[in-house]
């Protein structure tokens, strides 16, 4: 097949909203979604601030199964707000999870898929949402003990913030070359480290830091995939049934011990590779 | 920010209710829910502001000429344009009408 129709038959991930993202990924006709838009549950301080909400705050969450398998999923809709966790839409995340941990508790194995495609923290609910990220967080942490939770960041967002440390405590972490991953954005980083270091409009050299494929090549995320509904599906399907045995975030002295070894020189995409190239030995 | 609210004839509730679009840059949602026979009424909450008189051009231009099933759209509009406005209500309309 030649490369424009292949194209031309590629179903994109990356183009589908967050509802069609959910509908795609579960077993036909399974798909229930909870808290819908017509429940009308909205965040009641951008109004205030009169910024217009959407009406089910730009998380969309849904229980299904995925070839069989029954999961919980949350998607963020990265086109609102830029993806950013409110009060409800942070609520709804931790909440379904925490909901998925119950069912485990009770016998019944239920594994958890978030698709993130986030700034991080709303700034206009502030604490609210930073409080609702860190109640992410312990449930993603609790509920990876009985079954995997699975993060995907397909992009074109990206995942930053606080809720790219919940990118990090998945047990398995998905992404493909149009994501990003970082604790601070790029214009973040920028203002702080200055032009010289680092340019936020020159867009190589932040995909060659942040980028997906970079992220998987220095072991910091698990699968690495092009743009594919089929294919996100497909692995998506096989990490739901895996289990890891131990966690990249339980090897934090591992990666102290690394990032003490970086000097004060420009880093390079390179040294960062080169920094990380035992992790998977770490992690076996 | 503007809340702005309007009312048409309308013929028999529609069937179902649906979500369109996305609370986006040049973009909005519409949510469609069946209404009391005879009534389509219009809620829309816009980033624009001074913009009612655009908003009721397109609805009178859409709405008073064609009779449509009774509904309650709720719009929550981020600087759509009138034709990307009416691109979504139509895709609404469409789904509504499915079986």
């Amino acid at each position: 097949m030649s490369d424009t129709n292949q194209l031309l038959n590629q179903h994109s991930f990356v183009e589908l909203s967050a509802r069609q993202r959910i509908k795609a990924l579960l077993d036909v006709g399974s798909m229930r979604e909870l808290l819908g838009p017509f429940d009308r549950i909205k965040s009641p301080w951008l109004g205030l601030q009169g910024i217009v909400a959407q009406a089910d705050d730009g998380v969309v969450v849904a229980k299904g199964s995925i070839a069989g398998k029954a999961v919980v999923v949350a998607a963020i809709e990265g086109d609102f707000q830029g993806g950013s966790m409110g009060e409800v839409s942070g609520a709804k995340i931790a909440t379904a999870l925490q909901l998925a941990l119950e069912d485990n508790r009770a016998g019944t194995p239920r594994a958890a898929v978030l698709l993130l495609e986030t700034g991080g923290v709303r700034l206009q609910e502030a604490n609210l949402g930073l409080a609702a990220i860190a109640d992410i967080h312990s449930a993603i942490v609790e509920l990876r003990a009985y079954q995997p939770v699975i993060g995907v960041v397909a992009g074109s967002v990206g995942c930053f913030g606080g809720m790219s440390i919940a990118a990090a405590l998945c047990s398995d972490l998905l992404v493909t070359r149009e994501a990003r991953v970082g604790l601070n954005g790029p214009q973040v980083i920028e203002q702080e480290a200055g032009l010289e270091e680092y340019d936020s409009r020159d867009r190589p050299f932040i995909w060659s830091f942040t980028g997906g494929q970079q992220r998987y090549t220095s072991g910091l995320a698990d699968e690495f995939c092009h743009d594919s509904v089929e294919v996100i599906k497909d692995k998506i399907a096989h990490l739901v049934q895996s289990e890891r045995p131990r966690f990249r975030s339980d090897q934090y002295e591992y990666f102290l011990t690394q990032l003490y070894q970086a000097g004060p020189e420009q880093a390079t995409p390179e040294r960062v590779r080169e920094l990380y190239t035992n992790l998977e030995e770490q992690l076996l | 920010m503007e809340i702005i609210e309007f009312q048409f004839n309308a013929g028999q509730p529609s069937k179902h209710r649906c979500l369109v679009g996305c609370v986006g840059s040049g973009d909005l949602e519409v949510l469609m829910e069946p209404n009391a026979s005879g009534v389509l009424s219009i809620k829309v909450t816009t980033s624009v502001d001074g913009s009612e008189a655009r908003w009721k051009n397109l609805f009178e231009r859409m709405f008073s000429e064609t009779l449509y099933p009774a509904m309650k759209l709720e719009i929550n509009d981020f600087g759509a344009t009138p034709g990307v406005v009416r691109l979504r209500i139509e895709q609404g309309l469409e789904e509504v009408s499915d079986v």
